[in-house]
């Protein structure tokens, strides 16, 4: 902790001293020539992660100008777009990883994304998502009916596309909201942090990845079980959240800050319980007293 | 020979002579062949060729594309390293492949119910906009596969699933129970591991190689929602 306190104090002595130093200001020079060639071999040294959130946090403005160096095609080229999937499979594997353990003080953004947000992780942790609440709804549905005879089952193909607008609406329409928020906030009062549109949708995308292991433990028809699971989810998930976007309202007036978190999870726990109510199924048979469902499982078992 | 020219071309410059300058006046010598014809052996061949594929019977044109499809069959169903798929795409195959499963996947219309399995315009829907999806993907990240040859491959190792079907189909006709569904799993799980080991050989290697599993994911995704399509298919 002492060394993420040193390093947030250094990023206000860098930039006050940029200005008056001329010294410090060959660094920065050598900075934007460099990093374009350095970046993957930063990306990939996991253990010099001090020295990446040091070149990551007094480059803060530099990013951005990166950021436009990037993007140069315009907008209806092929090769724009393709600027959005420019990441490669371990940078991918790093930033689930980062979204399944949240460090208090460590910013999502800033260590794994640094100015390289893609699509690629939103889009296809969101189609899984999708798929993994249809086919897991289904599945628990089967089998908490397994038993009655009265039952017939049906795929209820229609589900999926009611759980892709739900799921794809939140991961694009929130991140819109909050980009806007955070630019209206942004204009009032000056902030250290803030976020492009595109990393806001990074950080949404990937920190719904836990939901898709909880989807398929929500199998488990166990009304108990369930709430653990989303417990668990929704603390990860919302901390993530949480501490991603803490700095960036954290200069604002306290209550407005507090009521943007406390807004941030409030969503997150709407999405979570929502689906769990929509696609499972209550439990109902295993709530009953067991000495009517023993009968029927034993009857169908002899059967 | 630059030299050589500037200074045959520049007539009034009275500059030393350059280094090249005799070469201008050298002849070549008669032995030397330089002229000959220029004929393109096979031109006539061809036009004889195009001409034919317009008067050739209408049986000869539809065998001549079903057997490009059965042999593109063939290498699906025995997955080799080779870019046969990919040389001489067609878009045939897949569409076959697409209606046969759709067709046989969709619930009948007696089912009145609102929620059940998906109807035809459905699974070919899921099927088409999932192979453009997965193309899509495997060209942003930065792989040097052409859109429809991709569109192709992923088609054709539709095939696996679509024999899948058919035994399932099949087997469905007898008794249900959890014999039954077993059968039906296994036979789903292992058409489902080939199909995925066919698009692999044929679409691995047009990806980067620090890319590969980010552009493979997607069809993983897209093969296992089909198999669980078929898996979950129940006849009224």
């Amino acid at each position: 902790m002492a060394a993420v306190d040193d390093l947030q104090f250094e990023e206000f002595g860098d930039e006050a001293t940029s200005a008056a130093n001329p010294g410090a200001t060959t660094i920065h020079i050598e900075g934007p020539s460099e990093s374009p060639a350095h970046q993957p071999g930063l990306s990939r040294g996991s253990g010099g992660e001090e020295d990446d959130e040091l070149l990551g946090n007094d480059d803060s403005d530099k990013t951005e100008l990166l950021a436009g160096q990037k993007k140069s095609s315009p907008f209806w080229t092929f090769e724009y777009y393709q600027t959005f999937f420019d990441v490669d499979t371990y940078q991918v594997f790093d930033r689930i990883k980062g979204s399944l353990l949240p460090i208090p003080g460590k910013n999502f953004v800033r260590l794994y994304i640094r100015s390289n947000p893609d699509l690629y992780g939103p889009f296809w942790i969101c189609a899984t998502l999708v798929f993994a609440i249809a086919i897991s709804g289904n599945l628990s549905n089967f089998l908490i009916h397994l038993g009655e005879k009265t039952y017939h089952y049906v795929p209820e193909f229609r589900k999926v596309s009611i759980a892709a607008t739900i799921i794809y609406a939140y991961a694009w329409l929130v991140p819109l909201a909050l980009w806007g928020f955070l630019m209206w906030r942004n204009s009032k009062v000056m902030n250290i942090v803030s976020y492009s549109f595109l990393e806001i949708v990074c950080v949404y995308g990937y920190s719904l990845f836990i939901y898709i292991p909880t989807a398929v433990l929500w199998i488990i028809p166990q009304k108990a079980v369930r709430w653990i699971l989303v417990m668990i989810a929704l603390g990860i998930s919302g901390s993530v959240l949480a501490m991603t976007f803490w700095p960036a309202v954290r200069e604002d007036n306290r209550r407005i800050a507090l009521a943007t978190i406390v807004t941030i999870v409030f969503l997150h726990t709407l999405l979570s319980v929502g689906c769990l109510a929509y696609f499972f199924d209550a439990p109902e048979m295993d709530h009953l007293p067991t000495a009517t469902v023993a009968p029927n499982q034993t009857v169908a078992a002899a059967k | 020979m630059a030299e050589a020219a500037e200074s045959s071309g520049d007539p009034g410059t009275t500059s030393p002579r350059p280094l090249f300058a005799g070469l201008s006046d050298i002849s070549i010598s008669q032995d030397i062949p330089v002229e000959g014809e220029i004929t393109i052996p096979m031109r006539s061949h061809i036009r004889e060729f195009d001409s034919s594929t317009l008067n050739e019977s209408v049986q000869n044109t539809i065998m001549r594309d079903l057997k490009a499809v059965g042999k593109k069959f063939m290498h699906v169903l025995y997955p080799r390293k080779s870019n046969t798929l990919l040389r001489d795409w067609d878009l045939w195959g897949p569409l076959i492949l697409c209606v046969t499963l759709a067709l046989m996947l969709q619930r009948s219309s007696i089912d009145s119910e609102k929620d059940g399995g998906p109807q035809f315009a459905e699974v070919f829907v899921i099927v088409w906009f999932g192979a453009v999806t997965i193309t899509l993907n495997s060209k942003l990240l930065g792989g040097n596969i052409s859109f429809f040859q991709s569109l192709c491959v992923l088609g054709y190792c539709i095939l696996p699933l679509t024999v899948a079907m058919l035994v399932c189909r099949l087997v469905l006709l007898a008794e249900p129970g959890p014999i039954n569904f077993v059968v039906r799993f296994f036979v789903v799980i292992v058409m489902f591991a080939w199909s995925i080991v066919a698009s692999t050989a044929f679409l691995a290697d047009s990806q980067p190689p620090n890319r590969k599993a980010l552009a493979i994911y997607p069809v993983f995704l897209f093969y296992f929602v089909i198999s669980w399509m078929i898996l979950t298919f129940t006849p009224q």
